[in-house]
């Protein structure tokens, strides 16, 4: 029965809800899991009594859970961080503080999420130097300006399993191949691949993987980052030696143990549920792409299921966002300048090419659980009628 | 608290912004912006004895610039040509209950494209010489925008 997999939760807001990528509803199931952990085990897994032993189980079986939706060694390979920006940050931070005598060079994607590229820059206080490998126009990684970036001082390459912005994913297998020929480590950032698409650490050839709690419809402030055994990284921040030093303080139990029950379920259902969203995916992209200069951003076919990003000619995002929600109750996502804090557009959508004037036109849809086929007609619809009236008023 | 996203004024003039659209054989015209920052703004005017008889707006850019846009349209209209180029960005940011600090800039173009408009119909008409609408255009155009 598919209805298991539906979030169930209240409706508060009415609306068709399509920016999964910024943040997930809690699944129904994960809270009920969650909350039973924040009411029964409030112990503290450090301590030696049976309320701390309770706490410790359930913290142990969560990394547990973590470890077997990734593939991973073993629980023992699971760092719980309070998020994917922080597993980034001592993903590179710490293989580069731990590795900075074996070099000082350091590259990743020109794709990379923020929480990746500010890291990188930070360390060039530290005396290190980045170098960003450029995407070809469907934001895959140019694998040729990969090989001809690595030298021998070069330590570690990040690449993001697959892009949040334009849904593409990454020949990971390749670049792990390319990478350890030549001795450097791979950071992958799986935050919106993993629950999505099969990601096995071990496969993939993966030696850090970043995972987000949110991004499998579990609580936020919760994530994880796998480092494969017999890697050792410097911890970033210092105090009381929990998760083996590499992330100490105090563990949130009650959204950790939800992660883990996330990453449970993600793992069960995520054939079914990437099959049935990549459907609705091809149909939007089908007919959204009806509507005059409109184009697809990212990959054709190596996207994500529910990934569906597109470019409008003569139309700004912000206000395509603001007439999808406040006119049809659609909420989406833009890469456009104007709704960023910084008034810059979209490193991605640079990245692949497009002038500043294209990558204002952006619109991104992120599908989650409680889409279904039969709103499609009705997103649909409203693209286009929001690309209209926003023509209407446009000088160009 | 801080003002969380755009004030309700705001969201009013961008979902039903007044004078859109183009006039034919318009006295006046000004252009201000740029595509490549995201902001685009036209304004078209119709004076009838010194006074704003007809004003229309077309703009390419944010929820901010829109209603920038259809606000200064309907601050400027009836009034004589020098009331009109006393209003200011601030006047039209105030009449929208305030814009985000961050669009004040960028997206407030709309008292710019009037006043160019403006100073269009006063060289037609040899009030003004053409240099002297040029280079305010240009200055705005190189404020509003960071690339």
């Amino acid at each position: 029965m598919r209805d298991c997999g539906k979030v169930r939760r209240e409706i508060t807001m009415s609306g068709i809800y399509l920016d999964h990528q910024s943040a997930y509803p809690v699944d129904d199931r994960v809270r009920a899991f969650a909350e039973k952990s924040l009411t029964n085990d409030f112990g503290n897994p450090s301590a030696l009594h049976s309320r701390g032993l309770a706490a410790k189980t359930v913290l142990e079986e969560a990394r547990a859970k973590v470890a077997e939706l990734i593939g991973a060694e073993g629980p023992e390979t699971i760092i719980f961080t309070g998020g994917a920006t922080e597993a980034n940050n001592l993903a590179i931070r710490g293989l580069a503080a731990r590795n900075a005598t074996k070099g000082k060079k350091l590259l990743a994607s020109s794709i990379e999420h923020i929480s990746v590229l500010n890291p990188l820059k930070d360390l060039k206080k530290a005396g290190f130097e980045f170098s960003l490998i450029p995407v070809d126009r469907t934001g895959l990684i140019e694998l040729a300006a990969l090989e001809s970036a690595l030298s021998k001082d070069t330590i570690l390459n990040s690449v993001m399993y697959a892009n949040s912005e334009i849904g593409t994913i990454q020949p990971i297998k390749e670049v792990s191949e390319l990478v350890h020929k030549n001795g450097l480590y791979l950071h992958v950032d799986g935050t919106a691949a993993c629950g999505k698409i099969p990601v096995d650490v071990q496969k993939d050839g993966i030696d850090l993987l970043t995972v987000s709690s949110n991004d499998l419809y579990g609580p936020q402030g919760a994530g994880a980052l796998y480092v494969k055994p017999g890697i050792r990284i410097q911890p970033v921040s210092f105090g009381g030696g929990q998760e083996r030093g590499y992330r100490p303080g105090t563990e949130n139990l009650f959204a950790l143990a939800g992660f883990g029950e996330a990453a449970r379920l993600a793992g069960q259902e995520m054939a079914e549920e990437s099959a049935r969203q990549q459907a609705i995916r091809d149909s939007l992209i089908q007919e959204i792409l009806q509507i005059k200069e409109s184009y697809l951003t990212g990959h054709p076919t190596k996207r994500l299921p529910g990934h569906a990003s597109f470019r409008f000619s003569r139309i700004e995002g912000e206000s395509i966002l603001l007439t999808m929600d406040a006119m049809f109750g659609i909420q989406v996502s833009t890469g456009s300048a104007c709704s960023s804090r910084t008034l810059e557009p979209s490193h991605v959508l640079l990245a692949i090419g497009l002038k500043h004037e294209e990558a204002h036109g952006s619109m991104i849809v992120t599908l989650g659980k409680d889409n279904s086929p039969e709103q499609v007609p009705a997103i649909v619809e409203a693209t286009k009628k929001t690309v209209e009236r926003l023509r209407a008023f446009s000088p160009l | 608290m801080a003002q969380i996203g755009y004030s309700k004024k705001v969201m009013e003039h961008f979902m039903n912004p007044k004078n859109v659209g183009v006039i034919e054989n318009p006295d006046g015209y000004g252009k201000v912006g740029n595509p490549v920052c995201g902001d685009l703004m036209e304004i078209c005017i119709k004076v009838k004895d010194d006074r704003i008889d007809d004003i229309k707006f077309r703009t390419f850019g944010c929820g901010s610039a829109i209603a920038v846009s259809s606000m200064v349209t309907e601050m400027a209209k009836g009034k004589t040509l020098d009331e009109a180029m006393l209003i200011t960005r601030k006047d039209v940011a105030d009449e929208l209950d305030g814009l985000p600090p961050q669009k004040m800039h960028c997206s407030n173009l709309g008292a710019d494209a009037l006043h160019a408009a403006i100073k269009n119909y006063w060289v037609k008409i040899g009030k003004i010489k053409p240099e002297e609408a040029k280079v305010e255009e240009e200055s705005h155009e190189g404020e509003s925008c960071g690339t």
